[in-house]
């Protein structure tokens, strides 16, 4: 028998930058067992409802994540208007759609540039965040923010967009869906980089579910599900299709979020085409009263607050579970197995983000 | 409402037989989270199968808090019970991979329920 050795992967590691310490394990260079550590920022947000009142907390919301703020924002409000039975203007929801399916373009070139360095493709790295950086210019000319968007408000949007701004975003990704689709095609046929992700990591369907996994982690594993289904903002007047993978491999797992980025153009596209006009927010008045579990799908996956208020101006909990936390036990199910070289890169393909799972 | 949320309370000692069948009638976990209340620790099962949700609904005591844990029916939530434990400070007898309270790294023990005991660390 070979002998065990235990190594520390994290709090600080060259390829995951995000304070998550795993101790693998290992049987010369194969993985037997990982077990995870977090909470080393953990930040205690959730009790800080204690003392923002409901319309402040919004701002809390916003700061768990600094990629997928504005969803936090979104899924925070949509819970409190739910509890409060508050009839959103149809502008605001789709103000909200095409703001969360930027975050999700932004997020995913900002993943697979991560992928591509961490497999040391510097070229490819740098052109997926070029490309991002042009999303990032949209979002702060129709925000103001390029990280915290800060437009999101209970009861509707802050800002309102012009049509002939909005026009003008579809004209620019019209432009950017052709290189996405060139800068991809490495990563959907380049021998060097399918070397290094297919038949790496493969979680089956059955234990993508039993493990409870979220977003592209258990839709690569050919689970189709996807919250935007129930049809929240302004997803019930879209028509799009749950993109799903079977091999539930790292390969897979890219290609989902690849095709989700073509997907999220074509929503952007479906909700300018039918942008209602009107308000972007209707007033609120009085304390809400009742419980929302409150289910959005973040670029990573599920997210889920639950939010329960007894009538005054603070909530009596509120509890976010983020999909990286979600997606965990998956992680340390996958790596159980692998080789040692192959742990970046495993880690990478759930799209950790420490900070929301942190909050 | 965007989607109905229906919630079965039970109690301690059905916890593991209906989590079960939530398992067996092919239900992911979503979810697990506990509330401080006036009248105790309401602890949440949060499950989805196809997109439609399902919750359980247990009410305990808040002083010594304790529950079996259902990380032997449903692994992945060994680490919803290790973060209760941590700010709750809800006993998981069972739990299959137990942190004893080193989960989170957080200065105030069992912080979200002052009725469990609530120690700072020893300074080094």
């Amino acid at each position: 028998m070979a002998n065990r050795t235990i190594i520390p992967f994290g709090p600080q590691h060259p390829v995951l930058p995000e304070p998550i310490h795993l101790d693998l394990v290992v049987e010369d260079e194969r993985v037997i067992e990982a077990i995870p550590s977090i909470g080393f920022i953990h930040r205690g947000l959730e009790k800080l409802v204690e003392k923002k009142d409901f319309i402040d907390f919004t701002y809390v919301a916003e700061r768990i994540c600094g990629i997928c703020s504005f969803i936090h924002g979104q899924t925070y409000c949509q819970g409190i208007e739910e509890i409060m039975q508050l009839q959103v203007p149809d502008r605001a929801k789709a103000l909200r759609t095409i703001w969360g399916e930027m975050s999700r373009l932004h997020s995913h070139l900002l993943w697979l540039g991560l992928m591509a360095d961490a497999f040391g493709f510097e070229s490819l790295f740098m052109h997926c965040w070029r490309l991002r950086e042009t999303l990032l210019d949209e979002i702060e000319a129709t925000t103001g923010g390029r990280v915290i968007f800060g437009s999101c408000k209970v009861g509707g949007t802050r800002r309102d967009v012009t049509d002939a701004k909005l026009a003008e975003i579809v004209r620019i990704l019209d432009g950017m869906e052709q290189e996405i689709r060139d800068i991809t095609g490495v990563f959907m046929s380049d021998s060097t980089v399918k070397h290094r992700m297919r038949g790496v990591g493969i979680i089956t369907k059955e234990e993508a579910q039993a493990l409870g996994a979220v977003g592209p982690t258990l839709r690569a594993s050919g689970v189709a599900q996807d919250m935007r289904t129930l049809g929240y903002a302004f997803f019930n007047k879209i028509n799009f299709k749950t993109i799903t993978r079977t091999e539930g491999d790292c390969q897979a797992r890219c290609e989902v979020r690849i095709d989700e980025l073509f997907a999220s153009i074509d929503i952007i596209r479906q909700v300018v085409a039918q942008m209602p006009g009107g308000a972007v927010d209707v007033e609120v008045k009085g304390n809400p009263n009742g419980e929302f579990f409150s289910r959005v799908e973040q670029p990573r996956g599920e997210v889920v607050y639950y939010i329960k208020a007894n009538g005054t101006k603070n909530l009596q909990r509120f509890r976010a579970r983020t999909p990286t936390f979600a997606n965990l036990a998956p992680l340390v199910k996958m790596l159980q197995g692998c080789d040692l070289a192959d742990v970046p890169v495993m880690a990478l393909t759930i799209d950790p983000c420490i900070s929301c799972t942190e909050r | 409402m965007i989607e109905a949320q229906p919630t079965t309370n039970i109690t301690p000692d059905t916890l593991v037989p209906e989590t079960q069948k939530m398992k067996a009638n092919g239900y992911r976990l979503v979810q697990m989270c506990a509330s401080r209340l006036p009248e105790g620790l309401e602890v949440n099962y949060t499950f989805d199968k196809d997109c439609a949700f399902a919750n359980l609904r247990i009410l305990i005591a808040a002083e010594s808090p304790s529950l079996p844990s259902v990380s032997g029916v449903y692994w992945a939530a060994l680490l919803y019970e290790n973060e209760m434990h941590d700010l709750y400070g809800i006993q998981f007898p069972g739990l299959v991979l137990d942190f004893k309270g080193n989960f989170y790294k957080v200065a105030k023990k069992h912080a979200f329920n002052e009725a469990a005991s609530c120690t700072a660390p020893a300074k080094s």
